[in-house]
C-alpha cells in the first residue's frame, strides 16, 4: 500500500499571457487506493492541478510521475486516468448506453463485453435499465451518476472528480458523498477529488491537501487538518475557529485575549504567535472561575447547540455550547491546554483600521493621519475640495474604512508619551542579535511589535511614532 | 362590452399582411395552376410540366447547380467556421465580421466586381457558364453557411471534447464522434439557407451571362409570355419541393435536443 501511484514534483503552472501563477511549486505523492482531496477557495489552483493530472493542462515547470513513469506531456487519451467533470459533460447526442460505452468502443471491445460492462456500472451507480434513456430526461443527480459510471467503466487507475457535487442540492449532495465513499472502498481505485466545501473534504478523504493562492498550505488526514492546522489560513478555512494574536510568555505558556493560558506547544518565549481556539473547546463558567471574563453579546440557537458570542475587552470569541446564555450575562472562559493550538505568526506587521474625517484625513482614536485618498479609492478624484468617485458622485466617507499597516522596523519609540499616534508599555522584549524586538501593549489594548536597536526596559511607558510615509494604506473591502 | 387592448391585438397588422400578400396570392396561384385559358379546371399544366423535357431539364439543372453550390459552400464554410470557433483568438468577432462584411455591399455590385475578375481570368465568361454560376452563388451565399455553423460550434460545450479525449478519443475520433454530430443543426440550417435560394436566384446567372434557365428564370419566362397558368403551376411545384425540403431538415433538427441555430 505504501507504493505511490502518482507523484507531482515541483509543479508550477504560469499563464503566459498575464504571468499569473495558478500553481506554485506543488509537491504531492498519492498512494495507491487513497482518497485525496484538494481543498481550497475558488482560484486557489486546485482545478488547474487536477487538469494537469488529467492531461488537459501542462505544467510550466516540474514533472508528473505515474507509477514512476513521466507522463507530464502525455495527452489525456493516453493516460489511464478518467475524469468526472463539474458539469458532467455528458454527450447530448447519445443515449446513456452510448455515453457509457464511448470509451469501451474506442478500445474496440467486443459488443457483448461492452453491454456487460455498461450494465455492471449502471448497477454500481443504482441506475439499472437506464441504457436507452436520453441525457435530457435525467435529473442532475442521475446525470452525475452517469458521469461517474462513464468514467469508472474504463477501469481507470485514478479517478479525478472536479467538484462533482457542486450542482446538486444539499440532501442529494450528502447522499452522493456517502455513495462515492462506498464506491471508493468497493473499487479500490485511487480517487482525487476537488472541492471548496470543507465539510465534504473532512467527510470523505483519507488525505486532504489544503491550497491557497496556488500553494499547498497543509497536507494531512482530516483529523490532522482540523486539530492541528498549520497556519491561520487553514484554521480559518477548516471549520469555525477563533484566531488571536498572542505571545509566548514562558515555557508552555501563552498570553492572548487578555489572559495567560497553559498550552501544549513548545514555542520559544517571546515568540509572536497565532492562537487557534475551536468554539467547542471553550469552557464557560462563572466569571470568578474563568481565566478571562467577558460579556455575552449574541446567542444563536443552532438545533444541536447554541452559538454564543462573548466580548472580552477588545476581543471577541465564538463559543459552541449546549447550555443557553442570556445576552448581557457576565461569563468566565477557560481552556484546557489541548484546546489551544499555537502557530508561529508569519509576520509582525501592525495593522489597524481607520475612519475618515470630514477633511479627508484618517482618524485613529482622535489623532489624524494624512494620506492621499484618491490613490486608495479606485477611480476617485478631488473636485472642488470634494472627494468624488468615477461616476462623479461624492464619496460617502462614513461608509469607508481604511486598513493601515506598518512594518515593526518602521515604528519609532519615544520617551515623550504624546509624541506619536499612540503610546503603551513594554510587556515583552527579546534580543534578536542586532536589535531588540519589543511587544508593546497600547493604551487601547492592542499588542504591537516594534523592532528597535536601543535597549528599553520592561514596563517602560513609551510613545509610538508611526511615520506616515512608512505606512501602507488599503481600502477595507 | 368595453374594448380592451391585449397583446394579441399587436398581431393584427401582421395577420392582415399575411392574408393580403401571402394567402391570397397563393390562392390565386393555385387557381391559375389548375385552370386552363378557358377558365375550366384542368390538370394539363401539371402534365405539361412533367411531359416537357425542357422544363424537366431546367429542374434538373437548377437542382444540380444548387447542389454543387451548397457542397462548395459547405466545404469552404465548415473549416472556416471550425477555425474561427476553436481559435483562442481574442479578436474572434472581428474575424467573423470580416466574413460577414461582404453582405453589407449591394449584391449586384459584388457580382459586377466578380464578373470583372472572372473575365480577367477566363477571357470570356461564355466559356464556363456553369462554373461561373457556381462561383457567383458561392460568393454570394457563403456567409449564410458560415454563420450558422460557426454559431453552433462556438456554443458547443468544450468540456464535451475534453470528456471525449479523457475517455481515450484522439483528435480525429473527437471530431467524428462529438464535434461533427453536434454541429449538424448548424450545417442543416446553412444548407437550407444556401440550397433554396440557389435553386431560384437567377439574377446571378443573368449577371454572369449564363443564359441557361433555372427554376426562377423559367417561371419569369412563362409570366413574361403571359402564360399565367403554366407559370403558376411551376411556382406551385417549386413551392412543393421547398416544403418537402424544409420538412426534412426540420425533422432532423428537432430530433436534436440542442437544436436551434440561425434560422
Amino acid at each position: 500500500m505504501a507504493q505511490n501511484i502518482i507523484e507531482l514534483k515541483n509543479i508550477t503552472r504560469r499563464f503566459d499571457d498575464d504571468g499569473y501563477i495558478a500553481v506554485k511549486d506543488f509537491n504531492l505523492s498519492v498512494g495507491r487506493g487513497e482518497f485525496v482531496t484538494f481543498l481550497g477557495p475558488s482560484g486557489c489552483g486546485k482545478t488547474t492541478t487536477l487538469r494537469m493530472i488529467a492531461g488537459f493542462d501542462t505544467p510550466t515547470e516540474g514533472e508528473i510521475l505515474l507509477n514512476g513513469k513521466d507522463i507530464t506531456v502525455l495527452p489525456p487519451n493516453k493516460r489511464p486516468i478518467n475524469t468526472v467533470f463539474q458539469r458532467y459533460a455528458l454527450f447530448p447526442h447519445m443515449n446513456i448506453f452510448e455515453n457509457i460505452a464511448f470509451g469501451l468502443k474506442l478500445k474496440k471491445l467486443p459488443r457483448e463485453e461492452v453491454i456487460k460492462k455498461v450494465k455492471h456500472v449502471l448497477d454500481l451507480v443504482d441506475l439499472e435499465g437506464f441504457e436507452e434513456r436520453s441525457v435530457a430526461t435525467l435529473s442532475g443527480g442521475q446525470q452525475q451518476r452517469i458521469a461517474i459510471a462513464r468514467a469508472l467503466v474504463n477501469e481507470p487507475e485514478i479517478l479525478l472528480l472536479d467538484e462533482p457535487l457542486g450542482a446538486l442540492d444539499l440532501k442529494m449532495r450528502k447522499e452522493m458523498q456517502i455513495e462515492l465513499k462506498a464506491m471508493h472502498r468497493q473499487l479500490g481505485i485511487t480517487f482525487i477529488y476537488v472541492t471548496h466545501d470543507q465539510e465534504e473534504a473532512l467527510t470523505m478523504s483519507d488525505k486532504i491537501v489544503v491550497m491557497n493562492r496556488g500553494s499547498i498550505q497543509q497536507i494531512g488526514t482530516p483529523e490532522d487538518i482540523y486539530n492541528e492546522p498549520k497556519n491561520a489560513f487553514v484554521a480559518d478555512f477548516i471549520g469555525e475557529s477563533n484566531i488571536f494574536k498572542g505571545i509566548m510568555t514562558g515555557k508552555l505558556r501563552v498570553r492572548f485575549c487578555g489572559g495567560e493560558f497553559e498550552c501544549m506547544d513548545d514555542v520559544d518565549e517571546g515568540t509572536l504567535v497565532d492562537v487557534v481556539v475551536r468554539p467547542e473547546d471553550v469552557i464557560l463558567s462563572d466569571p470568578a472561575d474563568g481565566t478571562v471574563t467577558g460579556t455575552v453579546t449574541a446567542v444563536t440557537f443552532k438545533g444541536m447547540h447554541y452559538e454564543i458570542t462573548v466580548e472580552s475587552g477588545k476581543y471577541e470569541m465564538v463559543i459552541v455550547s449546549t447550555k443557553a446564555q442570556q445576552v448581557g450575562d457576565k461569563v468566565g472562559m477557560s481552556l484546557e491546554p489541548d484546546g489551544i493550538h499555537i502557530m508561529i505568526a508569519e509576520d509582525h506587521i501592525t495593522r489597524f483600521e481607520a475612519g475618515i474625517t470630514s477633511d479627508y484625513k484618517l482618524d485613529y482614536n482622535g489623532k489624524e493621519i494624512n494620506c492621499d485618498l484618491t490613490k486608495i479609492i479606485p477611480g476617485s478624484s478631488m473636485k472642488d475640495g470634494v472627494l468624488t468617485d468615477s461616476a462623479g458622485q461624492s464619496v460617502d466617507i462614513e461608509k469607508i474604512k481604511i486598513n493601515v499597516s506598518i512594518q515593526p522596523g518602521d515604528i519609532e519609540m519615544s520617551d515623550d508619551i504624546e509624541a506619536g499616534l499612540t503610546h503603551g508599555h513594554i510587556i515583552n522584549l527579546i534580543y534578536k542579535g542586532d536589535h531588540y524586538c519589543y511587544v508593546i501593549r497600547t493604551a487601547h489594548g492592542h499588542d504591537l511589535i516594534v523592532d528597535d536597536e536601543y535597549l528599553w526596559n520592561m514596563g517602560d511607558q513609551v510613545g509610538l511614532i508611526l511615520p506616515e510615509d512608512k505606512m501602507s494604506f488599503a481600502l477595507k473591502k | 362590452m368595453k374594448y380592451r387592448f391585449s397583446r394579441k391585438h399587436l398581431a393584427i397588422p401582421y395577420a392582415l399582411f399575411l392574408l393580403v400578400f401571402v394567402v391570397l396570392p397563393l390562392i390565386v396561384i393555385v387557381y391559375y395552376a389548375f385552370t386552363g385559358n378557358d377558365g375550366k379546371p384542368t390538370a394539363d399544366n401539371l402534365l405539361n410540366f412533367f411531359g416537357d423535357p425542357n422544363t424537366l431539364g431546367t429542374l434538373l439543372y437548377s437542382f444540380i447547380l444548387a447542389l454543387v453550390t451548397t457542397c462548395v459552400c459547405l466545404l469552404i464554410a465548415y473549416p472556416v467556421a471550425y477555425a474561427l470557433a476553436f481559435s483562442g483568438l481574442k479578436s474572434k468577432s472581428v474575424l467573423v465580421m470580416l466574413f460577414i462584411m461582404p453582405m453589407w455591399i449591394n449584391f449586384t455590385l459584388r457580382l459586377t466586381a466578380l464578373k470583372e475578375i472572372l473575365t480577367l481570368i477566363e477571357g470570356n465568361l461564355a466559356f464556363h457558364p456553369f462554373l461561373n454560376s457556381v462561383v457567383g452563388m458561392t460568393y454570394d451565399f457563403l456567409p449564410f453557411m458560415i454563420l450558422p455553423i460557426y454559431n453552433q460550434l462556438d456554443r458547443l460545450d468544450k468540456s464535451l471534447i475534453e470528456a471525449a479525449t479523457d475517455l481515450g478519443a484522439d483528435k480525429v475520433k473527437c471530431f467524428t464522434r462529438i464535434t461533427l454530430p453536434l454541429s449538424m443543426p448548424g450545417v442543416i440550417s446553412g444548407v437550407a439557407m444556401v440550397f433554396l435560394p440557389a435553386m431560384t436566384n437567377y439574377v446571378v446567372l443573368d449577371m454572369l451571362y449564363n443564359s441557361t434557365y433555372i427554376m426562377g428564370s423559367l417561371i419569369g419566362s412563362y409570366f413574361s409570355a403571359y402564360d399565367w397558368h403554366g407559370g403558376s403551376m411551376i411556382s406551385l411545384i417549386l413551392l412543393a419541393l421547398i416544403c418537402i425540403f424544409t420538412l426534412l431538415t426540420r425533422d432532423n433538427e428537432s430530433s436534436d435536443v440542442r437544436g436551434g441555430s440561425l434560422i
